[in-house]
């Protein structure tokens, strides 16, 4: 199958890594992958901080970017949530709207394109040690993809997935939540660092880069040396 | 006290907050406990799926909203006919008024009142006080603030949630104690000085859960005893009400009864469910000789007819503040206002206006787990985000924003202002690293750096790698 990228813009341009896991794992299973040279962002950063006028072109921009693709396949459920809610922000346009649908109806989060769409879920990845799962928000509850990351984890030789304290909890990154209420999401984070901690694992894995740096963030702060991955990162790892 | 309760900016309210190392964590305790019986309770009702009750609830209230004319008709006829009157209070001073010359005219001394949010909200209890009427709160949490000098609710259900054993044992020192700070001790001595004022006061004044429009009742879930108690001794007796608490039928109730308790505390049911059907018969020896309902609307008429009608859906039992990850941090106190929470973030600036509460909005992360818990069904996050349009668009409440995020809008439509902002973005932010981190931001990245690293930008970005990689040079 042809599989076309978005990768997202905070990937793109501060995780390059899970951006080339994605890839290798795609092609590792025989799928070409078609990146779009000219994608941007989703538009979630203008339009969660109200400004959906202004966020309007660069929905617009996404569309005409990927409505070529056959499949959508992006490692953030955060922005394919957003990439779904693109039909009802063009309620009253209707041409943008039903182009809109149709791209929203073939973008899919990366483990939820694995298990639901191509039904693969053993990549013969090997990473021993113990790890913690932390569920997106927005992919648990907006896209409803939570057993999906899961169940691919729990076939990685070595690994050890265990929970920890409030795991579906918000871990207060929130798009420009994270520095408009800076003082209230580092606290929210904090926490979320300190329950990680406390299941004293090896590795902590997540399916949304944001979160990640997020709750990194803090753990480095904290002097911690739990390994931040990203899933698509773990399932490549030989 | 009204709708807001103090006049320090929002900032000063919550660096205070912050720092109250013992209501942080009494948040935290209270919501993990809670949130844990919820999600217990909610599983054993019928067979288990929220998702369909939730939606079964919030059809059952979303169905009044669209005909609450009709409803409200049909309860006020009923209430007239089971012998109570019904006054339409337009704005919170109308309904205050209402009631401070009923107490007037009667001659009233004493009143004794269950908690309830309406009665906050339009300021009863200090227009009655001003009127020279004694007013005793008789929910435990109620009475401990009202001790306290008025100290405001941080909690829709559970009010003092920000004070401690200690703290309340200080409270009630000042009030006659003598004891420890054991809460059985303390427990006994609120009831002891409670049941005196039971007995001597003119009037009770409670809220209402659920007014059912087929029967004229007012419903009233419970579990201290001491609503019973307000509408059972006092031979007057007023009810304050919002105008959307209201459901068509008893079933309908039934329903909304059902998940209340479970959502609101996770217990199956609550201690009282009373129904109170206007004044009692000849002859009984308690309940009403008098009864009156003060339906209020302050604001509600136009809430219903803009885009955030939903939220008139709530029952307040406070589950969106139990799931809140910003309410757990910062505490009720933080919003400034009677409402917290998700509920709040997004009630208090339609009924109070934004000028003083324009930082609401962005108390919240998107998360979306106050719409996950509604038992009334409300997209919370999603009413919130309409906050920050109307904010953003109508209000232009931020140039700094508003420049920024027309920036950001730009460079995001266009591949090339996109891709050359990411190139620079290395060579901008070099300055602030260290140790291959940013852990000294400026401007708006401080609010991140403060606490967090930050990792840095790619010098090869992902889309640097593909096409070094298409070209044949494998990296």
């Amino acid at each position: 199958m042809k599989v076309t990228l978005f990768t997202t813009c905070i990937v793109d341009f501060m995780a390059m890594n899970v951006g080339k896991a994605t890839v290798e794992l795609l092609e590792g299973l025989g799928h070409e992958i078609d990146y779009p040279k000219n994608q941007t962002c989703c538009g979630q950063p203008t339009y969660n901080t109200g400004y959906v006028e202004k966020t309007k072109n660069t929905i617009k921009h996404f569309i005409e970017t990927f409505e070529h693709a056959e499949v959508i396949v992006s490692p953030s459920g955060s922005c394919v949530s957003f990439v779904k809610e693109y039909p009802h922000i063009f309620e009253d346009d209707k041409e943008w709207k039903e182009r809109a649908e149709k791209v929203a109806a073939k973008t899919y989060e990366l483990s939820q394109f694995l298990i639901d769409v191509i039904n693969v879920d053993d990549f013969s990845a090997k990473l021993p040690g113990k790890a913690v799962y932390h569920h997106n928000c927005h992919t648990a509850r907006f896209l409803q993809v939570k057993e999906q990351p899961l169940t691919l984890l729990s076939k990685v030789e070595g690994l050890e997935l265990v929970d920890f304290h409030n795991s579906r909890k918000c871990c207060g990154f929130g798009g420009t939540f994270s520095v408009k209420m800076g003082e209230i999401s580092a606290e929210v984070a904090d926490e979320k660092a300190r329950y990680i901690q406390e299941a004293n694992p090896d590795y902590l894995i997540g399916a949304d880069f944001a979160c990640l740096m997020n709750i990194g963030g803090r753990l480095s702060r904290l002097g911690s040396n739990i390994q931040v991955m990203h899933l698509a990162e773990v399932l490549n790892s030989k | 006290m009204g709708i807001k309760i103090n006049d320090q900016k929002f900032e000063k309210n919550l660096e205070k907050n912050l720092n109250d190392d013992f209501m942080r964590a009494a948040m935290v305790k209270a919501q993990d406990l809670i949130t844990k019986n919820r999600e217990n309770v909610l599983s054993q009702l019928g067979d288990g799926n929220f998702r369909e009750w939730q939606q079964l609830s919030g059809d059952i209230r979303a169905h009044v909203l669209e005909n609450l004319d009709f409803y409200l008709n049909q309860f006020a006829e009923n209430v007239v006919k089971n012998g109570g009157n019904v006054f339409f209070a337009k704005d919170a001073k109308e309904a205050s008024e209402y009631v401070t010359n009923l107490a007037l005219e009667r001659g009233v001394k004493k009143v004794v009142k269950a908690k309830s949010m309406v009665t906050e909200e339009i300021g009863l209890n200090h227009a009655l006080m001003d009127a020279g009427v004694d007013v005793k709160e008789t929910d435990l949490a109620e009475y401990i603030l009202q001790l306290d000098d008025w100290n405001p609710p941080s909690h829709m259900v559970v009010p003092s949630l920000h004070l401690n054993k200690t703290q309340i044992r200080d409270v009630f020192a000042e009030n006659g104690y003598t004891g420890e700070d054991l809460p059985e001790d303390l427990a006994a001595f609120a009831r002891a000085q409670l049941r005196n004022e039971f007995v001597t006061a003119d009037m009770g004044i409670y809220g209402c859960n659920f007014a059912i429009a087929e029967s004229g009742a007012i419903t009233l879930i419970s579990n201290e005893g001491n609503i019973d108690l307000c509408t059972a001794a006092p031979e007057l007796q007023v009810s304050v009400m919002g105008m959307e608490r209201i459901v068509a039928t008893y079933e309908d109730a039934d329903i909304c009864i059902s998940l209340l308790g479970r959502s609101a505390v996770g217990a199956k049911n609550t201690s009282y469910t009373t129904f109170v059907n206007g004044i009692t018969e000849e002859g009984a020896a308690d309940g009403a000789k008098e009864f009156h309902v003060v339906i209020v609307d302050n604001g509600r008429s136009e809430v219903l007819k803009s885009q955030f009608k939903e939220v008139l859906q709530c029952m307040r039992c406070a589950a969106c503040l139990n799931a809140c990850p910003v309410y757990r941090q910062v505490g009720g106190h933080s919003y400034n206002a009677i409402y917290s929470g998700p509920l709040g973030v997004v009630l208090t600036p339609l009924l109070a206006g934004y000028d003083d509460f324009k930082e609401l909005p962005y108390m919240c992360s998107l998360c979306g787990e106050c719409t996950e818990v509604c038992p009334s069904n409300i997209p919370l996050h999603k009413l919130i985000h309409e906050h920050k349009r109307v904010l953003a668009e109508e209000k232009k409440a931020s140039a700094f924003w508003g420049a920024s995020m027309s920036g950001a809008g730009m460079v995001l439509s266009r591949p090339w202002m996109y891709k050359l902002g990411t190139s620079m973005a290395p060579m901008m932010t070099k300055p602030l690293m260290v140790d291959g981190k940013i852990k000294k931001g400026v401007s708006v990245l401080k609010g991140w750096t403060d606490k967090r690293d930050m990792p840095a930008m790619e010098k090869v970005r992902f889309r640097d790698w593909y096409e070094s990689r298409s070209k044949g040079e494998k990296k």
